[in-house]
């Protein structure tokens, strides 16, 4: 298993750097200009001259080599500097974004709490809440609570964010008065009082998140669960005179959780990647937000360093999988 | 924010001086649907970002609510009256209030003044505001209150510089290092600039959120009446509204494009109004007057090849005449928008009232129109002649409001037997000047786009030139001009000229008249709608005058809570 | 030959005696039948032209002569909820049968074969840590006027959307079928035909493919409910349909701001949207049971 993990590590880094590579060709290739949000009353040299300023002029592979050596060896060092309070990177050029001027990973600091507090807490309450839901609508296949179960989980994903994020507006917020919908991000919880308000304002967006998380992994859960409890072991157990508690969950449970670690695993690095629609919806300017905005204005930059720490989280989270995979059943093996 | 909002209310309870103290009236809280990323305006020429800036930096001058020019650091606007501005319009001199002190308590002086011509010009800064100080070959300082600019050749319009929330002053001590190429790293200085404004910036995330503290050394010992301002970027206009509208969240919202009966129905709240302004802001179908045809290869769209049925005038006047100017303003802007049936809407005295017909639509007259030049009704209702089939291809940024317009106008040109194709393109992509992208607005492969367009302060000589010769964009200029039809006529580019070298204001007026009339008559576009600023206030916000010239901020140092 | 031509028939039979007997896969069956025969037919009773916009009318409520009303520019809502149909169903279960198509013929090749994993799994992280918006700018910039120009712009641009969906949403799909093959590969009765000397080709398709059944079902009622709302962005943002196309994703999102004041401007769409994807996923279910061997011989 070690030497398994060592060779998939190290490989990682090759693909790593080639996804990069391609990262960085398609944004490259796609058609859009960070001028496109300039106004229109500012003329065609101007705008030449500001491009010439974010260093546009420079040549495409000059210009990935900067953002790899600014990346991987002068970002670190900034790290360690906040850190220790070293000055490693003093006066190197950082990843600077074209939008404001400021550099990219100091945004990705600011941004992180509030899209962790919220992506982070719906992923959790959706994943607690999908597990027994799709194990006892397994476990009850075609009871009344398996059909309830099954058209709320399947309507709530067929109805976007953008539909159910002002619906919850309206309803939480304009019609009852309950929540705030326009999030603070400034807020900072020290006592009760300022945690009741930080769970407050986070409800209407973690709502709309968790709804969708619930239903994706309850299908999969029930799925898997159904395939497993015909099986010849679960009868097996069950003739042994086990407890059907320990039965569903110490047999059948694990041996359906393969395709249910997957999904969850794939949809870790999106804690990270925010959501796009949501954050949108309710102001929470998370790291979603930020890409979203990146890309509408072109600012390749902080584009390409937030696809890419995304593309390492996949690379790692499907490592874990395929860990996890090998613990759940032990027949498979890597080697 | 709801329990920063309780302490409000207690300290707006105990307050029992009205708004007579700075800082008395506590916290106010703004939403700006689109964020703020910079709080220096010569890094960025965006609307957010020059606002979010104006709190914070002043210019010497500055447009007020009708678009006149009121002095704000300088004591009067240099006129050649009184002898502001030399008799041969090459020189200009201003002199600043006294005592003024930024908000770190240094004084203010001409040399700050010079510093921001030096800053916006120096090679390789990138200023997006570089076009204000154009054509000046110097700035002298004789003493701290005075400065005087001088022109490489007579500037009829001298109030460009260090004008407008475009061009506002920055502190020299600030900025020094921050010069040419330096600028777009000094992060620090970009994201807090130190002004002379009524608040100074506490703390600034990026596309996120701005808060602003009132500034101690403000030169009105009593204003501003707000201690804090709280500047939330993010969400969209309807959620915007909504905050300012039925939950009082927040005190005002910018910029809030909504159809008009959703604006309607969330002002029916009660917590607060709707306010709107017209600026200079048009709504327009650009003609094409060369080909696009995908078979031309490299030369779509260029002078080289005239567009088989758009060059004829009879077709591009009956695809006006086919619209309803006023259910357009009705179903897309309602308050917001007024018929224009010219590009250049105003100030008052440049607006044209010769070609005022447009407002009134007339299929019928559009109809006969074609006949009688022989464009003919085929089998499919579509008119053709000599084979060519009056079908267009119409495209436009993507926007709920332009998809709105492009479904009527598609039906009503179907009316007049014209045949038309939608596009939508995503905005990012169709404003951008990305020489390789097929789908700016400047490549134009398509007989007939919408979009708006308006100019800076309120002279409009640099936006008439628009549609000179020189303007046309084509492969050899990188598709950049905005002279999007392709117009090209000797008479106007001489009216231009004229224009740049005259100083009287009737004489300008009458000239910037004539090149719109001209522009009208020919169809070259096709005014739909005059757009104006919606924003929304709460009904606890007083002092607020929306000003379309300038920043919507611009007078936040008067802005108080109303107390019951 | 005609031995195994009987043995194909009971199977039949016996597939459709299991799927008749699944009382929500009826359900389900006749459900989406219903709309599929709706959205084909119903233009042509229901004869109003879905793009005409009778700026009169705009806005109205539910009358004789707009049986669901009218939207904001006038235009029937029930002939552009039949129009929109046509297009979010066939745009929906192409791109889901193209993304799960991807995704299993990926996920299988590269759980079974070894040597093939790790590529096919690199590849699979790739294309998850693509973003979307700029390869889907790329995309339509390379390809939609060749396309249109070969096959028509309307034809053109409904291959280049189903495409654009396929190709960016199979990679769920790979790894879950990944995962599962590489626990069944391992299992008894896989080594045991291995064993007899049974090809890949046959293992795989008939140990391997049915028992993997219903994680690929889930996946594929979730990924048409992913795809109709995938389209409405893609048209929103102009890489898709043209303006005054109708689908069931522009309208929901199109009178989101308007749910206050009329609020069956987003019930239907939001209903035809949620039906068809609840119909999909009982038929699945059904087809499920019906395809798994070990139900049936638990029920025989």
């Amino acid at each position: 298993m070690l030497t398994y993990i060592t060779r998939r590590l190290v490989l990682s880094v090759p693909t790593l750097l080639l996804i990069a590579l391609i990262i960085f060709l398609l944004l490259e290739l796609a058609p859009g200009d960070p001028m496109a949000q300039m106004p229109l009353t500012i003329s065609a040299e101007v705008r030449e001259q500001m491009r010439q300023a974010l260093g546009l002029g420079e040549p495409a592979p000059i210009r990935f080599w900067n953002w790899l050596v600014q990346f991987f060896w002068i970002e670190p060092q900034v790290m360690i500097d906040n850190l220790f309070g070293t000055s490693l990177a003093e006066g190197k050029p950082r990843i600077i974004s074209w939008q404001h001027h400021a550099p990219v990973m100091d945004i990705i600091w600011q941004r992180l709490p509030q899209t962790l507090w919220v992506v982070g807490s719906a992923y959790i309450l959706g994943i607690l809440i999908a597990l027994p839901i799709g194990i006892y609508q397994a476990y009850r296949q075609y009871s009344v609570f398996d059909q309830a179960g099954t058209f709320v989980t399947l309507v709530g994903y067929s109805i976007p964010p953008f539909f159910t994020g002002p619906l919850l507006i309206v309803l939480f917020s304009v019609q009852l008065g309950w929540f705030p919908f326009v999030y603070d991000t400034t807020h900072q919880v020290s006592d009760w009082e300022s945690f009741t308000f930080q769970v407050k304002q986070m409800i209407l967006p973690v709502m709309v998140l968790s709804l969708q998380t619930t239903a994706q992994i309850s299908r999969y859960m029930r799925a898997s669960m159904l395939d497993n409890l015909d099986q010849d072991y679960v009868r097996t157990a069950r003739a042994k005179g086990l407890s059907e508690a320990r039965v569903v969950i110490s047999h059948v449970l694990r041996n359906s959780m393969i395709p249910v670690v997957t999904v969850i695993a794939l949809g870790m690095p999106a804690i990270f990647g925010g959501a796009i629609i949501t954050e949108k919806v309710f102001g929470v300017n998370g790291i979603g937000a930020q890409l979203i905005g990146a890309i509408q204005a072109n600012d390749l930059p902080t584009v390409q360093t937030l696809t890419f720490i995304f593309a390492v989280l996949i690379v790692f989270a499907n490592i874990v999988a395929d860990i996890l995979y090998g613990v759940l059943d032990p027949r498979i093996r890597y080697d | 924010m709801k329990a920063l909002l309780h302490a409000t209310a207690a300290v707006c309870a105990f307050g029992t001086y009205a708004h007579a103290e700075r800082g008395s009236d506590g916290q106010l809280n703004i939403i700006y649907w689109q964020a703020p990323s910079t709080l220096n305006p010569y890094l960025s020429g965006g609307t957010k970002d020059l606002q979010a800036a104006s709190l914070i930096l002043e210019p010497l001058a500055r447009f007020d609510e009708t678009g006149a020019l009121q002095p704000w650091l300088a004591t009067e606007i240099p006129t050649v009256e009184n002898g502001g501005v030399t008799e041969d319009l090459k020189q200009i001199t201003w002199t600043l209030k006294e005592g003024l002190v930024w908000s770190d308590g240094s004084a203010l002086t001409s040399e700050d003044v010079k510093f921001t011509w030096e800053y916006c010009t120096a090679e390789g800064g990138g200023c997006a505001q570089i076009e204000k100080y154009g054509g000046i070959t110097s700035v002298e300082t004789p003493d701290n209150q005075t400065i005087v600019v001088n022109f490489s050749s007579p500037k009829p319009y001298p109030y460009t510089a260090f004008v407008g929330a475009q061009a506002p002053i920055l502190q020299k001590t600030q900025f020094a290092e921050c010069m040419g190429s330096n600028a777009v790293s000094c992060s620090e200085q970009n994201l807090a600039p130190i002004g002379t404004g009524p608040f100074v910036v506490s703390e600034f995330r990026p596309n996120d959120v701005a808060l602003y503290n009132a500034n101690p050394n403000y030169r009105d010992a009593d204003k501003p009446a707000f201690a804090n301002v709280v500047l939330k970027g993010g969400g969209d206009a309807a959620s915007a509204g909504r905050s300012v509208l039925e939950t009082g969240q927040f005190d005002y919202a910018w910029n809030l494009q909504l159809a008009p009966d959703v604006l309607a129905s969330m002002e029916a709240a009660g917590k607060g109004e709707v306010i709107s302004g017209f600026g200079t802001l048009v709504e327009r179908i650009m003609v094409n007057m060369t080909d696009p045809s995908s078979d031309l290869g490299p030369e779509r769209s260029t002078v080289a090849h005239p567009h088989p049925f758009l060059t004829d005038v009879t077709v591009r006047k009956a695809l006006s005449m086919a619209i309803d100017r006023e259910l357009l303003v009705e179903i897309g802007y309602g308050d917001a928008g007024r018929t224009t049936c010219n590009v250049l809407p105003a100030p008052e005295i440049y607006a044209s009232t010769a070609n005022d017909a447009c407002k009134t639509q007339d299929i019928a007259g559009a109809n006969a129109l074609l006949d009688d030049v022989g464009w003919e009704k085929g089998a499919d209702g579509i008119r053709a002649k000599d084979g060519q089939r009056l079908s267009l291809l119409f495209q436009s940024s993507t926007n709920a409001v332009r998809q709105d317009f492009q479904v009527v106008l598609k039906q009503w040109w179907s009316e007049i037997g014209v045949e038309t194709e939608l596009r939508n393109i995503d905005a990012s992509v169709f404003f951008g000047g990305n020489a390789d992208s097929p789908d700016t607005f400047q490549k134009f492969y398509a007989d007939v786009e919408m979009y708006a367009n308006n100019f800076d302060g309120t002279d409009p000589e640099a936006y008439m030139s628009n549609w000179s010769c020189d303007q046309i964009p084509a492969p050899e200029n990188q598709w950049q001009g905005n002279n999007m039809p392709r117009y090209c006529d000797a008479a106007y580019d001489e009216m231009a000229l004229k224009l740049s070298q005259t100083a009287s204001l009737e004489e300008r007026a009458a000239l910037a008249k004539a090149m719109n009339d001209m522009l009208m008559q020919n169809f070259i576009m096709i005014p739909l709608v005059d757009r104006g600023r919606v924003s929304a206030k709460s009904n606890s916000l007083g002092g607020v005058i929306l000003n379309t010239w300038d920043s919507e901020l611009w007078n936040i140092s008067d802005w108080y809570r109303i107390k019951d | 030959m005609t031995d195994r031509l009987a043995h194909q028939s009971t199977r039949n039979q016996q597939f459709w005696r299991q799927f008749r007997r699944h009382r929500g896969a009826l359900i389900g069956g006749v459900v989406f039948a219903i709309i599929v025969l709706g959205v084909l037919l119903g233009p042509m009773i229901w004869t109003i032209d879905p793009g005409y916009p009778d700026i009169r009318a705009r806005n109205q409520g539910v009358s004789w002569l707009h049986p669901l009303g009218t939207d904001q520019l006038g235009r029937d809502t029930l002939a552009r909820l039949m129009a929109g149909g046509r297009s979010s169903i066939s745009v929906g279960m192409m791109a889901m049968v193209l993304s799960i198509g991807l995704g299993c013929l990926i996920g299988m090749a590269a759980g079974f074969f070894k040597k093939l994993d790790g590529p096919l799994m690199r590849l699979t992280d790739l294309f998850l840590a693509l973003p979307l918006l700029p390869l889907l700018l790329v995309i339509m910039m390379l390809f939609r006027e060749p396309l249109s120009r070969s096959i028509g712009p309307q034809a053109g641009i409904f291959v280049l959307i189903v495409f654009a969906i396929g190709i960016t949403s199979w990679m769920p799909t790979a790894r879950v079928v990944r995962g599962e093959v590489l626990g069944l590969k391992e299992r008894d009765f896989i080594r045991a035909a291995r064993a007899i000397g049974a090809t890949n080709y046959s293992i795989l398709k008939q140990h391997i493919a049915p028992n993997i059944l219903s994680p690929i079902i889930v996946s594929a009622t979730l990924g048409i409910a992913t795809a109709i709302i995938t389209e409405s962005a893609l048209s929103f943002l102009g890489l898709g349909f043209p303006p005054d196309f109708p689908t069931w994703g522009r309208q929901l999102s199109d009178a989101t701001i308007y749910m206050q004041d009329y609020p069956g401007r987003v019930f239907w769409p939001g209903l035809a949207i949620s039906l068809t994807v609840l119909s999909v996923n009982y038929l699945g279910d059904g087809l499920r049971d019906a395809l798994d061997p070990r139900q049936q011989n638990l029920r025989k």
